[in-house]
């Protein structure tokens, strides 16, 4: 059954948006930025978890979690750097400035490292199980049980925990939790730490799975997270999951279909279509704006 | 009656910097690299000045418009590759061709607003790229043979009708309701501002530019592949209407100049020259949100020096 294998194919890659998402998501609904760079922690997650996989000898998941660690300290540290004095700039001037850290990310990754992709060390065990004549390789398995906890985890934190109330408040109204003794610069960095913390964890996942990395691999993953996080409706945990499985399976399909060059342009078609019909996205609120 | 003298003494001096740069090409004092070099630095011009209008006066944070001069780019390939027009109906078309997307991307995504329009433009315009990537008649991703017929002359003429155009429209009555738009959408609607009108206009005008730039960009050099209408591009062309000013139309004009010469000399370090951009973007954007230039013009500049900065 071949649409049973490409919805597999669909829902690894998909887990992988997801997951990138969920960080676009948690720091465009706390201080309404995209943030450009996003893409850029997946990349330098990826390259983390390659350095402690072939050169510090770990297994996958202390390599996750190595990448994870250092990619929230750099999350938090481009958000002190780069955007905290901007939170009372125009959108324009806070979006220029996340291209810039962007672009200031991959060159210096380039400058340092060449262009060249690096292989993936192979770290995990390969073994193919056949489920309903589809053949699902124990990666597939490993990637979204990780993934899956990680969301969970995700939902735990941001619906159980003080912290996680916090947020909520802060993405509310910012003035108002202010009010209420609640650290914003704080609660704002924490978001950064979780959001880039996921996006180090997909990295390290990408890499595993499709065995290539390369500097400039953040960009294109990175546009397609943020745009499953609006297919989801933006500022939503649970739209930008379900947003990236979706973005994920229809990519597979359109591949599949025998369309694989027009795959990235059927993701911007989703964009555009779903910013058109329903800007609040799948699961988001329609907000009036006041005069 | 005031304007009009400015319009002739600026007319004046482009006459005399053509003329100059003329002579000096004919007697040989600037070779081939120079050369190109200034026809490089009229069409990232032609590009800021067209881009100017959209985020600059309208206020529509848009960054595809390397879309747009791939559009122009090919259109004016096709013409003068494939149909063996003359490059100049080749140049008209582009722009023609390029302001029907404008219009057709405009329509819809200008109902967005802020980030929302930043990323729907972005999309269309890949989307454009990938089109172009998908068509064998062009080359697909090999890119497209085009002969090199872009001049001096050419590129300056397009530079200098591209200000003209651009600045009497911003000093219009139609300019000073994009102005509105830009200062507040929702008064400037009260006030019985047809903003879409205006929000839409503004980004046609500009696409038909940036569409006359990739027709000269094409057939600067002798290949064009979609590759080279990425949003990297796009982002360049942001780059200098951001740093040049938001909203000023020299500020735009100098960012394109100085930025241009700076990276052909620094063309040999690729990642360095990215490095740099980005790290002045990033400063710049810190301790000046509005550009260098803010929205003053250069005339602005030298008349608060002379005042002793009183008019400030």
């Amino acid at each position: 059954m071949d649409w049973l294998q490409q919805l597999i194919n669909g829902i690894s890659l998909g887990s992988i948006y997801a997951l990138i998402a969920l960080g676009y998501t948690m720091v465009y609904g706390i201080i309404k930025l995209i943030n450009f760079a996003h893409g850029d922690v997946f990349m330098l997650g990826a390259f983390i978890g390659f350095f402690a996989i072939t050169r510090w000898e770990m297994g996958f998941i202390p390599a996750l979690i190595t990448a994870m660690i250092l990619c929230a300290i750099i999350g938090v540290i481009i958000e002190r750097v780069a955007y905290k004095r901007l939170r009372t700039a125009t959108r324009i001037a806070a979006l220029t400035t996340a291209i810039g850290v962007s672009f200031l990310i991959e060159y210096t990754m380039i400058f340092f490292r060449g262009a060249t992709p690096e292989a993936y060390p192979q770290v995990l065990p390969k073994t193919t199980i056949n489920i309903l004549g589809a053949n699902i390789n124990s990666q597939t398995i490993l990637i979204l049980v990780v993934t899956i906890t990680l969301m969970i985890l995700l939902q735990f934190i941001v619906h159980k925990t003080k912290i996680g109330k916090a947020m909520r408040a802060v993405s509310h109204d910012a003035d108002a939790a202010k009010l209420m003794g609640i650290n914003v610069d704080n609660t704002i960095s924490a978001t950064f730490a979780i959001g880039s913390s996921l996006a180090g964890a997909a990295g390290v996942i990408f890499g595993s799975y499709y065995t290539r990395i390369d500097p400039l691999m953040g960009v294109l993953p990175g546009l397609k997270a943020f745009i499953a996080a609006v297919l989801g409706g933006i500022g939503s945990i649970p739209g930008a999951m379900v947003g990236g499985f979706i973005l994920g399976i229809i990519e597979t399909i359109v591949s599949a279909i025998g369309f694989s060059l027009w795959r990235d342009a059927a993701a911007f078609v989703i964009l555009i279509l779903i910013l058109i019909l329903r800007p609040a996205g799948l699961f988001g609120k329609n907000i009036r704006e006041k005069v | 009656m005031k304007r009009s003298k400015a319009f002739w003494i600026y007319l004046a001096i482009a006459i005399v910097v053509y003329a100059v740069v003329q002579v000096m090409f004919m007697n040989g004092m600037l070779d081939i690299y120079y050369q190109n070099m200034l026809i490089t630095i009229c069409i990232n011009v032609i590009l800021a000045v067209s881009l100017h209008i959209v985020i600059g006066i309208t206020g529509q944070f848009s960054i595809g418009h390397a879309g747009f001069m791939a559009v122009g780019a090919y259109i004016s390939a096709i013409c003068t590759m494939k149909l063996g027009l003359p490059f100049i109906v080749g140049i008209i078309l582009a722009g023609i061709v390029a302001a029907i997307a404008g219009l057709l991307v405009g329509v819809p995504s200008l109902r967005l607003r802020g980030d929302y329009l930043a990323i729907c433009t972005l999309g269309f315009a890949e989307i454009i790229r990938i089109v172009f990537l998908n068509v064998e008649y062009v080359g697909g991703a090999a890119g497209m043979v085009v002969n090199h017929a872009t001049t001096w002359t050419y590129a300056f003429v397009a530079v200098v009708i591209t200000i003209m155009v651009i600045s009497n429209f911003t000093n219009s009555r139609h300019g000073r309701s994009c102005l509105a738009v830009r200062e507040d959408e929702i008064a400037a609607d009260a006030m019985g501002i047809n903003i879409t009108y205006y929000k839409v206009v503004a980004f046609v005008i500009g696409s038909l530019f940036a569409g006359v730039a990739g027709a000269l960009y094409a057939h600067n050099f002798y290949i064009i592949q979609p590759t080279a209408f990425n949003f990297l591009k796009s982002f360049e062309i942001l780059i200098y209407v951001v740093l040049g000013g938001l909203g000023s139309l020299s500020g735009s004009i100098i960012a394109a100049i100085f930025l241009t010469a700076v990276s052909q000399y620094l063309q040999a370090f690729p990642e360095t020259r990215m490095i740099i951009y980005s790290i002045v973007l990033i400063l710049v954007m810190l301790y000046r949100p509005s550009g260098l230039m803010g929205t003053k013009e250069l005339k602005d500049v030298f008349k608060v020096k002379k005042r002793g900065g009183s008019e400030a």
